[in-house]
């Protein structure tokens, strides 16, 4: 295990990360770096969501559990939301988890919350830049509730 | 009129107009051409930055509607095309159109763009207002519609040098495309159409500030129009979205706008205001603050400052006192370089007090104002439509939308300077009229697809079918497509993966369907570009090979991989693998949906029977809906009733006596005088109203046009002597010959009375042109009167400003006062006195007046709490209806099935009221026409067993679609509410409420493969 990690300290690390994209909104910021070129970092493994809403924090903790580095959930502007208050509800949501998080003890640049609008190719491209460095100086997830149940869930 | 109609429209001009229109048309059961100049559709939307009062990104807004525009069976969409012959008469017209070559096939061409890539030749961009450069192979806009690249022949090397001499000269375009779209032989070509109608929204251009030299334009590099500065901060602009001078690259840190270039302008045939200018000033100062990472200090130079429309008036206000921004009324003389070399401008003006002052900028943004297109133009000349002194067609006196020829309709700038909404009004505005012609003939012109019946995959082995695309280069290039392909076999449930050259092709199309069937694939992945653009299309392929077009997923390897990893191949092919694994997980855990059908009721409910209702229900009617019309008031014609004249001169009395007329005596219409509504219920396609009387309507949607109401003063000494009087009664008094006002001398316009104040803090729109109109009316009948508006700023947008420039030449006077030093009236004996303070003299001036005219607020309806809770319809702060979108759903309510129009919108003149009861009129008619509602069946639906009926969903619900079942304590979802944003699902303490589509397992299961 120490000899693993030093390893990982040595050479250039590439996180993984897990990326809740809303459909209106961010994806649409992200298609919209694409055609701009507007490049960044290949860390990122996005999950399309209708809204940000629909972010269960199930999925964060779970996504951590199963070895992303990082978790990136981005919605629209606040007052933007294609379902008028989706992303209110995922504020809501996301406040709690990130203290729930901190509470056991898992490093708080893991987990990331952002607006990007549908015309914000740049910007996305920032956040990704932003979140890859943060966690990247993490180094690898360590796994603080890595979970061996054969990957069930309480479904 | 002819009697042998046709279902057909022909709509002049794609910007947002058009699209709109022809959406409306299309959705309703007709068939539509749509003729758009250039080589996509969009007009001038596109090329905006944010749009006022929200601030939302214009791009973002528009592209739904230019993909369903784009996709609709019904609408054919000619680019590059003009109108150039027409005959015929209203129902049945024949139009002869030229279409342009394009030198590149619509249906090869896949939009990669190896084309621009490979051309030499570089062109300034008219997109971006010359401000960054394209190639002679273009595509206007990366969104545009159709999605396809053309080839500028002004500028292509080989049409312009080797074609007509028969040398292959360059010809890079050719070599280039994989997929053998590009045809330099292609030709123009002239065809013809039948439509029943037309509508005309050819757009308006810019006005050419280097007319007025004393502006700098063109000479100075630091002066700038203001569309020239949209595309500076747009994200997809010539910098990226950086705030740069265009010429240096240097970020500015003080920026003027300078108002009213080429509006309001009687010298060079400008005198109208173009409406627009102000609110776009003030939003450009505030994103250009909000934008800069350094501190911008931003400055707008104005005479008036007109914010007269739904909340922009708390925009300018927000501006002002919150963002920092300037404002000085002044006029400019001139504009000059300045001496320092640093490339800065030089704005020399005058303020209100006469003092002369010179600020430098490092940029200065003439707010251009807007004229009647080239084209539009023509296109009034050729179809022998009358047009006003300034080329903008004339429309028929309250009518909204009726051109000078039957069966001709009018939308947007053609008729004169109009914002956003107002535009999407007079569209839909149009489409209704249109609708309201064709009705006869209402579907007999388009087309259903039909489609094999679904195959039933319950049950089978899932066999995933993996496309992986290359997008000719655009993937395959950085991307390892093949070994994508071969991991792709190794994953579970994938029966047969391979490569696509173009997976978007129509040949690709006709091979996945033929696979589909030889190797009984059950569901469908590909990876490729963007399902927001793409997954339509593909869904169409599964739908005609018999799949549900649920049964599959999308993987962005393109826009969100190989376009933004360029230089890290290696890593961007783990990541496509990565992301076409999930993207097979997904697909392999998918149902079938099925769309939701409910019954749709084809009857309307209009509530208030003034102008707005009435004329929303007359269109109703004409399109052949049943129509109730409700009215608790014991006449029609509401506020209407009390005017004379409207501001075009309209004898109103006889107009609203006609509208009655018509109203009583159509087959369709059932009136309900005199009676209120006890209660409301239901959804899109049937709701039921509960009268007063007891009597139930049911009805499939609502217009609410309940009017407002006029603000009784309480200041100016209002209500304590009969000659201080609201604009009303003074109308009323004039056209009763009232000794008050027939005998007075001395008249006193105030304006702004209940209005612009804490109480109402919104513009009441219509008031300045009333004072003039009433204050000139006085004056022609006598000379002698001595006449004094007292105002804050002058609002007569539009033509309007015609009156107030003739007001002030007949000898008018126009006295300003400001917010903090109100006029005060005196009552000494029986003489009244105003006492105002002149802004340019700068002492109080003392006016003995015989008449006094209030200008009072337009407030909104008592009844719109009532409606709101009964509807679940929102209100704004200040008790008008909130539509669905300020921009692009004018008329539309967030609840599918109810649409507003007139004054409990926002206060608006007669003209306007009528716009909008009639677009009101074409949304409504919409959803009437349909046999069915359908939903896509992407919803949220609950396990019964789970449920433990704690009412988390409902509350977090914003469209209302779930509610708990108390007796059997359940939620419930509602499917004709249910918007399917899945917040209910994440929010369910015990798992119950899932998403179709987007259910708890599949994107746990995801996170299980990561």
């Amino acid at each position: 295990m120490g000899e693993i990690q030093v390893e990982t300290e040595n050479k250039k690390y590439d996180p993984k990360i897990a990326a809740f994209l809303c459909n209106w909104c961010s994806y649409a910021g992200a298609d919209l770096a694409g055609v701009g070129r507007i490049q960044y970092p290949p860390t990122i493994r996005t999950i399309r969501v209708p809204c940000s809403g629909r972010i269960n924090p199930l999925y964060i903790l779970k996504a951590m559990a199963n070895g992303a580095d990082g978790v990136l959930v981005s919605g629209c502007h606040p007052g933007d939301c294609h379902y008028i208050s989706g992303n209110y509800v995922a504020r809501r949501k996301f406040a709690l988890i990130k203290s729930l998080l901190t509470y056991v003890g898992l490093e708080e640049d893991r987990v990331n919350f952002s607006w990007v609008s549908a015309a914000e190719g740049g910007r996305f491209a920032e956040v990704v830049k932003g979140v890859s460095e943060r966690v990247g100086a993490l180094g690898p997830n360590k796994g603080v509730f890595k979970v061996d149940d054969g990957g069930a869930t309480d479904e | 009129m002819s009697q042998n109609k046709i279902g057909s429209v022909l709509i002049v001009g794609a910007g947002i107009a058009g699209i709109q229109a022809a959406l409306d048309l299309a959705e309703s059961g007709y068939l539509v051409h749509l003729v758009e100049e250039s080589s996509a559709i969009g007009g001038t939307m596109p090329m905006l930055d944010k749009t006022f009062p929200t601030n939302d990104c214009s791009m973002c807004i528009l592209s739904p509607k230019l993909v369903e525009c784009g996709r609709h069976l019904n609408i054919r969409t000619y680019t590059n095309s003009q109108v150039v012959k027409s005959e015929g008469e209203a129902g049945n017209f024949k139009v002869t159109i030229k279409q342009k070559a394009r030198y590149i096939d619509l249906e090869k061409c896949t939009g990669c763009g190896a084309c621009a890539e490979a051309c030499p030749v570089k062109v300034d961009d008219e997109f971006n207002q010359g401000l960054g450069k394209r190639k002679a192979a273009f595509k206007q806009y990366s969104q545009a519609f159709p999605n396809a690249y053309g080839i500028d022949e002004k500028n292509c090397l080989y049409q312009t040098r080797g074609k007509a001499k028969g040398k292959d000269i360059c010809l890079k375009c050719v070599k280039a495309c994989q997929a053998g779209a590009i045809d330099h032989q292609m030709e123009d070509k002239e065809f013809e159409v039948e439509v029943g109608s037309m509508i005309l929204n050819p757009g308006f251009k810019v006005f050419d500030a280097s007319s007025l030299d004393y502006y700098g334009y063109g000479t100075i590099k630091s002066v700038i129009t203001s569309l020239e500065f949209e595309r500076l901060l747009s994200a997809s602009g010539p910098f990226d979205g950086h705030l740069v001078r265009p010429f240096d690259q240097k970020e500015p840190q003080k920026i003027a706008w300078i108002q009213c270039v080429g509006s309001r302008n009687a010298k060079i045939n400008h005198n109208y205001c173009s409406g627009v200018c102000c609110m776009y000033a003030i939003k450009e100062a505030v994103i250009a603050k909000e934008h800069s990472h350094i501190p911008v200090d931003t400055t707008i130079f104005y005479m008036d400052m007109r914010t007269p429309g739904k909340d922009f008036e708390k925009y300018y206000n927000n501006a002002k006192n919150n963002q920092g921004v300037n404002f000085i009324r002044s006029r400019v003389y001139e504009v000059t370089e300045a001496k320092d070399d640093s490339g800065d401008a030089v704005i020399r003006y005058s303020t209100e007090d006469g003092q002369i002052c010179t600020d430098q900028f490092d940029l200065v943004v003439l707010s251009v104002g807007l004229e009647p297109g080239d084209s539009s133009k023509d296109l009034a000349n050729m179809l022998d439509l009358k047009v006003n002194k300034y080329g903008f067609a004339e429309l028929q006196p309250l009518s909204g939308v009726n051109t000078s020829k039957d069966g001709v309709f009018a939308a947007g700038a053609f008729s004169g300077p109009r914002d956003i909404p107002e535009t999407v009004m007079q569209a839909s505005a149009a489409a209704g009229a249109a609708s309201a012609l064709l009705s006869d003939e209402r579907g007999t012109l388009v087309s259903e697809k039909e489609y094999p019946p679904e195959l039933d995959v319950a049950g089978d082995v899932i066999r995933t079918g993996v496309f992986i695309c290359h997008c000719g280069v655009n993937i395959g290039s950085v991307v390892n497509v093949p070994s994508v392909v071969e991991y792709a076999k190794t994953l579970p449930t994938v029966a047969y993966a391979t490569d696509k050259i173009y997976a978007c092709s129509q040949d690709a199309q006709a091979s996945i369907k033929a696979l589909i069937s030889e190797q009984k694939l059950n569901r469908i992945v590909v990876s490729s570009c963007s399902p927001r653009t793409h997954e339509p299309l593909f869904q169409e392929t599964l739908k005609e090979a018999g799949l549900n077009a649920h049964l599959f997923d999308m993987a962005n390897i393109r826009d969100q991989c190989s376009w933004v990893h360029m230089h890290e191949p290696e890593k961007a092919t783990e990541k496509a693998k990565d992301l076409t694994k999930l993207a097979i997980v997904r697909a392999s855990m998918q149902q079938p949906v099925q769309p939701i059908f409910m019954a749709m009721n084809h009857a309307a409910l209009v509530i208030g029977g003034g102008v707005a209702g009435m004329t929303s229900a007359l269109s109703l009617a004409d399109q052949g809906y049943e129509v109730h019309l409700v009215e608790k008031d014991k006449v029609l014609g509401g506020v209407a009733r009390r005017f004379s004249t409207g501001f075009r001169g309209e004898d109103m009395k006889a107009f609203v006596a006609d509208l009655i007329d018509q109203v009583s005596n159509h087959p369709n219409i059932k009136l309900h005088v005199g009676v209120g509504i006890k209660d409301v219920g239901g959804f899109l396609g049937s709701f039921t109203t509960t009268l007063e009387n007891g009597e139930q309507i049911a009805h499939g949607v609502a217009l609410l046009t309940i009017g407002g109401q006029e603000y009784k003063p309480h200041e100016y000494l209002y209500g304590q002597d009969q000659r201080i009087m609201t604009q009303i009664e003074m109308d009323e008094a004039l056209y009763n010959h009232d000794s008050k006002v027939e005998n007075a001398k001395n008249f006193v316009f105030i304006q702004c009375v209940g209005s612009r104040c804490d109480e109402n803090p919104y513009c009441s729109r219509t008031c300045c042109t009333k004072s003039v109109k009433l204050a000139l009316k006085v004056k022609k009948k006598n000379p002698k009167a001595n006449i004094f508006v007292l105002y804050r700023d002058m609002r007569t947008y539009g033509y309007f400003e015609e009156d107030y420039e003739e007001a002030r030449r007949i000898g008018i006077i126009f006295v300003r006062y400001s917010e903090n030093a109100k006029p005060v009236v005196n009552k000494e004996g029986d003489t009244l006195v105003v006492t105002v303070t002149d802004h340019v003299l700068d002492r109080p001036l003392e006016i003995e007046a015989d008449v006094i005219c209030l200008a009072a607020a337009i407030k909104a309806p008592e009844d719109g709490r009532k409606l709101s809770k009964w509807f679940k319809i929102p209100l704004n702060a200040d008790g008008f209806f909130l539509e669905a979108h300020m921009k692009l759903r004018p008329v539309d309510f967030s609840t599918d099935g109810v649409f507003m129009a007139g004054i409990a919108h926002s206060p608006k003149n007669m003209e306007e009221v009528i716009t909008q009861a009639k677009a009101a009129a074409g949304r409504a008619g919409v959803a009437l026409s349909k046999d069915q509602v359908e939903s896509a069946g992407l919803n949220a639906f609950v396990n019964k067993r789970k449920c433990t009926a704690c009412g988390t969903c409902e509350a977090v619900c914003s469209a209302k679609a779930v509610t708990v079942d108390l007796v059997n304590r359940v939620a419930v979802v509602n499917d004709a509410l249910c918007k399917g944003c899945g917040a209910c699902a994440s929010s369910c303490r015990c798992g119950a409420i899932s998403l179709r589509g987007c259910t708890n397992e599949q994107i746990v299961e995801m996170l299980n493969f990561l």
